[in-house]
């Protein structure tokens, strides 16, 4: 039977939102060819809570393993974990398009000798053949491809594909992990303070161009994103990384990271064409700007012409008054 | 130490994109090329190793046809020591691009390859930890910045909330994103000594795609936007669309 296989990435025992929108992508694969989703879940614990919310939306069967050396990432050791569970024969293998999926697909790829679609933004099935969408370009060109082989693996990214809930027996079946540590290991971790969201990641995306004058100005961003709720991300113009003011991490457009949330918020950013192409798949864009005539309200669905400095803060006070 | 940087010829990211007749691939006329814009940090990453152990071998290897010779003359001006064609029609199927790096690298006796994390065309993003595994070498992703410590590379690693430092053993396979250090200009000293180094061109050993094309389109068009208003008189309104019409808060 051809089935489907999909990981789930969790932190800290809770499974993470773009997870339940890969069981849903999964779930429209398999449905479409008569086969099942088996969910794959690495762990440090609460694999039996997160397996029921995996059968919740869609997964037939969920092979989960418990960790405690794997409770981080590592990756030689989760490329053969996922290897080895996929060896048994699927017919396409899903990761969310997350930082960690996009290091940990490709190596998988390489185990099963699959081709790999990254950061897709729809799968469909069509004469038995998988058809995804690419946005390629930094989101100025989008591709439809086929994916061909004995098994094909695909990312999916994230925001794009709305997770439904779908309930299948989520039946929980121990997975065995392998013991290797792998080659590389983590020295430490810096925190830049907080557990942020990756701006490919994140629902909604405050972004910040040189209409914000000054780097220090940016704690207007900060509560701005606030004030919209914990699962904001901040992202940034090439012009105000290229100045310094923030890091690459944050950069949206063709040489930084092609987003599609919910909401982006584009705050004293004029718009240009590799910016555009990078936020435009967002579900609802909207432009704080004092130059009416930036091409970003061409892209916007609602804007305001006037100054960030005002309306940032004036907006975020909107925001917190109780409804 | 001897470092292998692989780069790829992509159009500028400044250039407007037009799809072709055949609508499966990007009109190329008019067009200028570059070389990928993270595989120019990563032949930064490069040079700056090599300058400051004082010693060491930099080589640019590309899969592409007759003109990527282009983009690896330019390396090679930025201060490469010689260069790799491994000629053959480049493919979104990065396992293939993978298989035809690895053939050529499995014994070519490197100690440090370096990626760019994405090309600024196909951005599949999974080449260099592809070829890592066909090498069966570590893989660290995503590096800002490198630095060699005996047998060792320590990475500084951009993740989600901040950075992340890795050490692995060499040799290594390791992607690049942008950093501290902006790519270097070729120097008209750089762009002579360019014409005497060695680009050896061979055929790839380029395994068929399974990745194919079926069309190419322009990003769907959004519907007009409006302007909700002028200054911070307008935010209660921004913020009712917001909660009401878009239902996005």
């Amino acid at each position: 039977m051809p089935n489907v296989l999909a990981f789930a990435e969790q932190r800290d025992g809770k499974l993470r939102r773009a997870s339940l929108e890969v069981m849903t992508a999964a779930r429209t694969v398999a449905d479409a060819l008569g086969g099942e989703v088996h969910a794959l879940l690495i762990a440090p614990r609460n694999t039996a809570a997160m397996a029921a919310d995996l059968g919740r939306y869609g997964a037939d069967k969920v092979l989960a393993g418990e960790s405690a050396a794997l409770a981080q990432y590592v990756p030689e050791a989760y490329a053969r974990a996922v290897a080895d569970a996929a060896g048994a024969g699927y017919h396409t293998v899903f990761f969310p398009a997350s930082p960690m999926g996009k290091d940990l697909a490709p190596r998988v790829a390489v185990r099963l000798d699959a081709a790999l679609a990254s950061d897709v933004t729809a799968v469909g099935v069509e004469s038995g053949e998988l058809v995804v969408t690419r946005p390629i370009y930094g989101g100025r060109i989008f591709a439809t491809v086929t994916v061909e082989g004995a098994c094909r693996i695909v990312s999916l990214r994230p925001n794009v594909v709305r997770a439904a809930e779908s309930a299948k027996a989520g039946t929980l079946q121990p997975l065995a992990l392998p013991a290797e540590a792998g080659r590389t290991k983590v020295r430490e971790l810096k925190a830049a303070g907080g557990a942020k969201l990756d701006v490919a990641e994140a629902p909604i995306v405050v972004s910040g161009g040189r209409g914000m004058k000054a780097p220090e100005n940016w704690s207007m961003l900060e509560e701005l994103a606030a004030a919209l709720g914990g699962s904001c991300a901040l992202g940034a113009s090439r012009a105000v990384v290229d100045a310094g003011w923030r890091p690459h991490s944050e950069q949206v457009g063709q040489t930084g990271k092609t987003v599609s949330p919910q909401l982006y918020v584009a705050v004293g950013i004029s718009g240009a064409m590799q910016h555009l192409a990078g936020m435009r798949s967002a579900k609802t864009i909207v432009a704080i700007n004092k130059d009416a005539d930036a091409p970003i309200f061409k892209v916007a669905d609602f804007g305001i012409v006037g100054d960030a400095m005002e309306v940032v803060p004036r907006l975020t006070a909107e925001l917190k008054k109780p409804r | 130490m001897k470092t292998y940087v692989c780069i790829k010829r992509v159009p500028d990211t400044e250039s407007r994109l037009k799809v072709g007749a055949d609508g499966k691939s990007i009109d190329g006329a008019g067009l200028k090329y570059i070389i990928s814009p993270y595989d120019e940090y990563a032949l930064e990453t490069a040079l700056r190793q090599k300058e400051s152990a004082g010693a060491g071998e930099v080589i640019v290897i590309s899969v592409g046809e007759a003109t990527s010779g282009e983009q690896l003359r330019n390396a090679l001006a930025m201060g490469a020591d010689g260069a790799v064609l491994l000629r053959g029609q480049p493919t979104m199927d990065g396992l293939a691009t993978a298989r035809a790096l690895a053939a050529e690298l499995k014994s070519a006796g490197a100690e440090l390859v370096l990626c760019g994390m994405k090309a600024a065309d196909d951005e599949q993003q999974e080449v260099g930890p592809m070829l890592a595994e066909l090498l069966d070498l570590p893989c660290v992703t995503g590096v800002a910045e490198l630095e060699v410590q005996g047998g060792s590379i320590v990475c500084q690693r951009e993740v989600e909330g901040g950075t992340e430092v890795v050490e692995a053993p060499l040799p290594a396979v390791v992607t690049i994103t942008k950093g501290k250090f902006e790519p270097r200009y070729p120097s008209l000293k750089g762009i002579m000594a360019a014409k005497k180094k060695p680009l050896e061109e061979k055929d790839a050993q380029l395994p068929a795609g399974r990745i194919q094309v079926r069309q190419l389109t322009p990003p769907p068009e959004r519907p007009a936007g409006r302007i909700v208003g002028q200054g911070v008189d307008a935010v209660p309104e921004l913020v009712r669309v917001l909660r009401e019409e878009a239902k996005v808060i």
